[in-house]
């Protein structure tokens, strides 16, 4: 489907925000912002939701603290009871203190690196892949905005009109297909 | 927008507007390198490669060529180990406990700590890998299945626990360290001119566009990860003084150990990234990102640690002789006059006495007193490992056995060698990636300037 993409350019990212809250006041919905590091305050006005990748980083932390207790229990109280200085392994809950250390240890393991791997799958950053900012040089000192027009209720006219005084800097129009 | 009192210091010196960070950041990477560059590139390499053909040698030849022996089974290997994971503490601290505190200054010297810590890990993974005398058998500390023997590895040692601390730890810096890099190289792929380096950036940054959606996310990973992190700097470094403080040697069996060498890595560590810092924001231009207050700041730190690790020695000694325990007050007294006195004393010295001149403001401001005490700190922290190591084990409770180290040229060429390495690792680094943390400097840039803070309307946001 065809489609018209506004990208608006600011050179300063309050200007950005003040921009950006008059659009969304006037019902105008921004697809997307790109900046070269985190504006904080835009997510809420473009409707931004937070992350839950937090939750996820918890769920893979008892992961590893699960695999971790019953790796050692298996290695050292069922499979091979080592006896060390004639204080043999009978029972895991006894013996807990000597486990702890790697049970925290493989805790942190998985639930940093599943967080990590999870968050550049949903990102869908990994090597090779291409950057899609619009413009190089929103990775340097300036925020585009992107406004796509079939998310729109409004025609184009009301939204050049809306943006004619927010500041930008340079803006684009481009048609995709 | 977050905003600090006028009268702090401002972070960033200078009138600087985003882009100019950009251009300091990236144009060291983006110009040529300075001959210095090279013939600093070219020694630590030569040093590097001597050290990576000891190893060779001996591993061709075997643990003899060291100058252990049957009464000192650990000497130099041990100490290097420690003396590099401890160098490895300050970069995590710097990025994930200060980021916790919400500490602006961590921004500026996060990035090249946190190279350094994983430069430093690696190194201190040699000494035990190579210790094996078979290191293509150092697999076998991983939990395999027992057809390699009858056994799985064990759980109740603090050696195995050492393992799985230093490679989460390990694994987990550089995670830490590459998501933060992502999105600042990026900056430098778009930037990027010529093919060769466009290519290898763009690999490098993983596609990163900015996102409004991806930056709430890089800031929750960052978040958590440190909260990850913090436990993990001080988990580590308790783990490597189990490898000590749960045997039965006099002088090592001691409950101090774990928060004594947490403080005493953070202590070493804080002193090597001076040592590092002060050289690179000279030779990169980076004098308004670092500068004074940054140093002290830094300082500060090692002055607070320091004293930590000298009421942690004087504790030793007391206890040592309020025990009652012949032989720990023995281990003590032995350390202060017997032949390794030297030893001892230096530790002293260096580690007590030197952060203590750290409380006169004239001195913790300076930039040169600062280098010569980050290097003072280093040589103290290498001797207090050597003093907790060798001096505790050469003289064991049959005097019959009682014996001396003297290290080999085999031993002192790995240890030259790994310092070599490290610093080619570190050369490389700042050569070619971001050394500061270009996304996070320009979220503070307002906040923090001197420009913005002098500007008149500064104040009218309160």
């Amino acid at each position: 489907m065809a489609d018209k993409i506004i990208y608006a350019m600011y050179g300063d990212d309050e200007v950005l925000k003040s921009s950006a809250k008059k659009l969304v006041s006037n019902g105008i919905k921004i697809a997307e912002v790109y900046s070269p590091f985190p504006v904080h305050g835009i997510d809420p006005i473009i409707g931004v939701k937070g992350t839950r990748l937090g939750i996820m980083a918890f769920l893979y932390g008892l992961t590893g603290l699960t695999l971790a207790t019953i790796g050692m229990r298996y290695f050292m109280v069922l499979e091979w009871k080592m006896n060390i200085g004639g204080k043999p392994n009978f029972s895991y809950v006894e013996n807990i203190l000597a486990f702890i250390p790697v049970s925290f240890e493989f805790t942190v393991l998985c639930a940093a690196h599943g967080m990590a791997i999870t968050y550049l799958l949903l990102n869908r950053t990994l090597p090779g892949m291409k950057a899609q900012n619009p413009d190089p040089r929103t990775t340097d000192d300036k925020f585009v905005m992107e406004i796509r027009l079939s998310d729109q209720s409004v025609g184009e006219d009301k939204i050049d009109e809306l943006l004619k005084d927010t500041g930008f800097e340079e803006l684009e129009k481009k048609i995709t297909e | 927008m977050q905003k600090e009192a006028a009268i702090r210091e401002p972070l960033i010196l200078g009138h600087k507007t985003y882009h100019d960070v950009t251009e300091d950041v990236c144009k060291p990477i983006e110009d040529k390198a300075p001959r210095m560059w090279y013939i600093l590139f070219s020694i630590a390499l030569i040093i590097g490669l001597y050290g990576v053909g000891s190893i060779c040698y001996l591993l061709g030849t075997g643990i003899g060529v060291w100058g252990l022996n049957k009464t000192i089974g650990w000497a130099w290997d041990i100490t290097n180990f420690v003396w590099w994971v401890g160098i490895g503490h300050a970069g995590t601290l710097i990025s994930a406990v200060l980021l916790l505190f919400r500490q602006k200054w961590r921004m500026a010297i996060n990035r090249s700590a946190e190279a350094m810590t994983i430069f430093a890990v690696f190194m201190a993974g040699t000494f035990p890998l190579i210790h094996m005398g078979r290191l293509w058998v150092g697999y076998w500390v991983l939990p395999l299945p027992n057809h390699f023997g009858s056994l799985w590895v064990n759980f109740n040692s603090p050696l195995l626990w050492d393992v799985f601390a230093i490679s989460t730890y390990l694994s987990v810096s550089l995670v830490f360290w590459y998501i933060g890099l992502i999105p600042d190289f990026a900056t430098i792929r778009d930037r990027a001119k010529k093919p060769v380096s466009k290519r290898m950036y763009s690999i490098l940054s993983f596609g990163w566009s900015g996102r409004a959606k991806h930056w709430n996310r890089f800031e929750l990973v960052s978040l958590v990860l440190a909260g990850l992190a913090t436990p993990l700097v001080f988990s580590v470094h308790s783990i490597v003084s189990f490898d000590f403080a749960t045997s039965v040697v006099p002088g090592w069996h001691t409950t101090i150990f774990p928060p004594y060498f947490v403080a005493g890595a953070v202590f070493s560590g804080f002193a090597m990234v001076q040592t590092l810092l002060l050289v690179m924001r000279k030779a990169m231009k980076l004098e308004a990102y670092i500068h004074t207050k940054h140093v002290e700041y830094m300082n500060i730190v090692i002055m607070v640690t320091g004293s930590i690790v000298g009421t942690a020695y004087i504790t030793e000694l007391f206890i040592s002789w309020y025990s009652g325990v012949e032989y720990e007050a023995y281990a003590f007294l032995n350390r202060a006059t017997g032949p390794y006195w030297w030893a001892y004393w230096s530790m002293m010295t260096c580690n007590v006495i030197s952060p203590q001149l750290m409380w006169i403001r004239k001195l913790r401001r300076s930039l040169l007193f600062t280098f010569f005490i980050s290097i003072i700190v280093n040589i103290g922290m290498w001797f207090e490992r050597y003093v907790i190591i060798v001096t505790s084990i050469h003289r064991d409770y049959i005097p019959a056995a009682w014996s001396m180290h003297y290290p080999s040229h085999i031993d002192i060429a790995v240890y030259i060698g790994t310092i070599g390495l490290f610093f080619t690792f570190f050369l490389l680094f700042a050569r070619y990636f971001p050394v500061l943390a270009l996304n996070e400097i320009k979220t503070i840039l307002k906040g923090s300037g001197q420009s913005y803070k002098e500007s008149p309307d500064y104040h009218k946001h309160h």
